[in-house]
């Protein structure tokens, strides 16, 4: 009980603090399931995340998988309205005030100065991932190699995504092939 | 027939059923692999349906992006609200996602499974590392405009330090630097002036230069 309490509470404050959407709140989300809480380690975070994007819809659906870890069906179901609910909430009313304050001058302030500071979060999000899954080489390579072959041309990111996948999993034993000792 | 029914009934005619919202967001939820999930959105309601138009859509998007939350969830909350209110967001969104929770459940399964299998780790790790060059990419591109303005590059680096290397709670970074980051841009701030000034000057000389040019 007090495991599915401390869930909500937890997602919940990473909802409202996700301003940038779900790559902002990544290195908090990180710093609370890993560092505070335990609920997994690093290495499971990580493919957590991995496995959020190869699941079509939303990439952060991942976190019903660290619900699930910990509680069950019952925890993934606690984590996703935690998560999900109270920013729908927000954005309901929002979007039902919006007449009133669509025309105000702060809310062109509140635009242009909050756009940097979710940028400068989503930097964080990618350095956080970063961290967790650059260690030697050859994934610096894929990351590299996609980051150019994106800014090049558009390529659908889910193939570039899965054939980063193969790539590192596969290339030892290429290796191994070509360089026997 | 009084005029309250018949605005009634053109009401009930023109009304998206709830079941055609729920399907359009389960196919943008299920087809929408990798990210991109607001580019289907966009395909789907304003280019196939007309549900609503660009400048509707750009208004959504507006809302989203300065809210909290995904922007593809906080988009179907808005799409849905406007056809059919709180009934159409329940059904937009409960679309958009069950695809991906379905999946994400399955593979988790499999996941935990398999989790002494080496190939699946190293395919994991490869999968988080191209998400880096990806969120690269995106992160690029929502910014271009902010990364060339040394007033919004300030904030993107104070932000990026105070989180990713001095390790502040995000809750505390986002009072103080998006306090001040708003109070930067409030209304009539002086810089405001005096670069939307620098502004209409530079236009007015590249003006001169294109007409000198064109002689």
């Amino acid at each position: 009980m007090a495991k599915l309490f401390n869930l909500t509470w937890v997602f919940m404050l990473l909802a409202i603090l996700a301003v940038g959407g779900g790559t902002a709140v990544l290195p908090e989300m990180q710093h609370m399931t890993v560092d505070q809480f335990h609920w997994v380690t690093k290495g499971q975070f990580r493919d957590i995340y991995s496995l959020g994007q190869v699941a079509p819809g939303p990439n952060m659906l991942m976190v019903l998988l660290i619900g699930q870890k910990m509680a069950g069906a019952m925890g993934a179901l606690v984590v996703g309205l935690a998560f999900f609910l109270p920013d729908c909430i927000l954005t309901l009313l929002a979007n039902r005030l919006w007449v009133h304050f669509k025309d105000s001058p702060w809310r062109a302030a509140v635009q242009h100065g909050m756009a940097p500071v979710a940028i400068g979060l989503m930097l964080a999000g990618t350095y956080a991932i970063a961290r967790l899954s650059i260690f030697n080489l050859t994934s610096l390579l894929i990351a590299v190699s996609i980051f150019a072959l994106l800014l090049w041309r558009h390529i659908n990111p889910a193939l570039l995504v899965l054939a980063g996948g193969v790539t590192y999993a596969l290339l030892p034993h290429v290796f191994a092939h070509l360089f026997p000792h | 027939m009084n005029d309250a029914s018949v605005v009634a009934e053109a009401r009930a005619e023109t009304q998206v059923p709830l079941a055609t919202i729920f399907w359009t967001f389960l196919t943008a939820g299920a087809i929408s692999f990798g990210g991109g999930v607001v580019a289907y959105l966009r395909e789907y309601t304003v280019s196939d349906t007309k549900w609503l138009d660009d400048e509707a859509f750009l208004d959504a998007l507006e809302i989203s992006q300065t809210l909290p939350g995904l922007n593809a969830v906080n988009m179907s909350v808005i799409i849905g609200d406007n056809l059919r209110g709180i009934a159409g967001a329940i059904v937009a969104v409960a679309g958009l996602v069950l695809p991906g929770v379905v999946v994400i459940m399955g593979l988790g399964a499999f996941w935990q499974a398999q989790s002494h299998n080496p190939q699946i780790k190293a395919f994991l790790i490869g999968v988080a590392a191209a998400a880096v060059g990806l969120l690269s990419t995106v992160t690029l591109q929502l910014g271009h405009k902010q990364f060339v303005k040394p007033l919004d590059l300030a904030i993107i680096a104070a932000t990026f330090v105070s989180v990713s290397i001095l390790r502040i709670p995000l809750y505390i970074v986002l009072v103080v630097i998006g306090t001040a980051a708003v109070l930067l841009y409030r209304p009539g701030a002086k810089h405001e002036v005096l670069q939307e000034r620098a502004r209409q000057l530079r236009e007015r000389l590249l003006h001169r230069h294109y007409i000198r040019l064109r002689h």
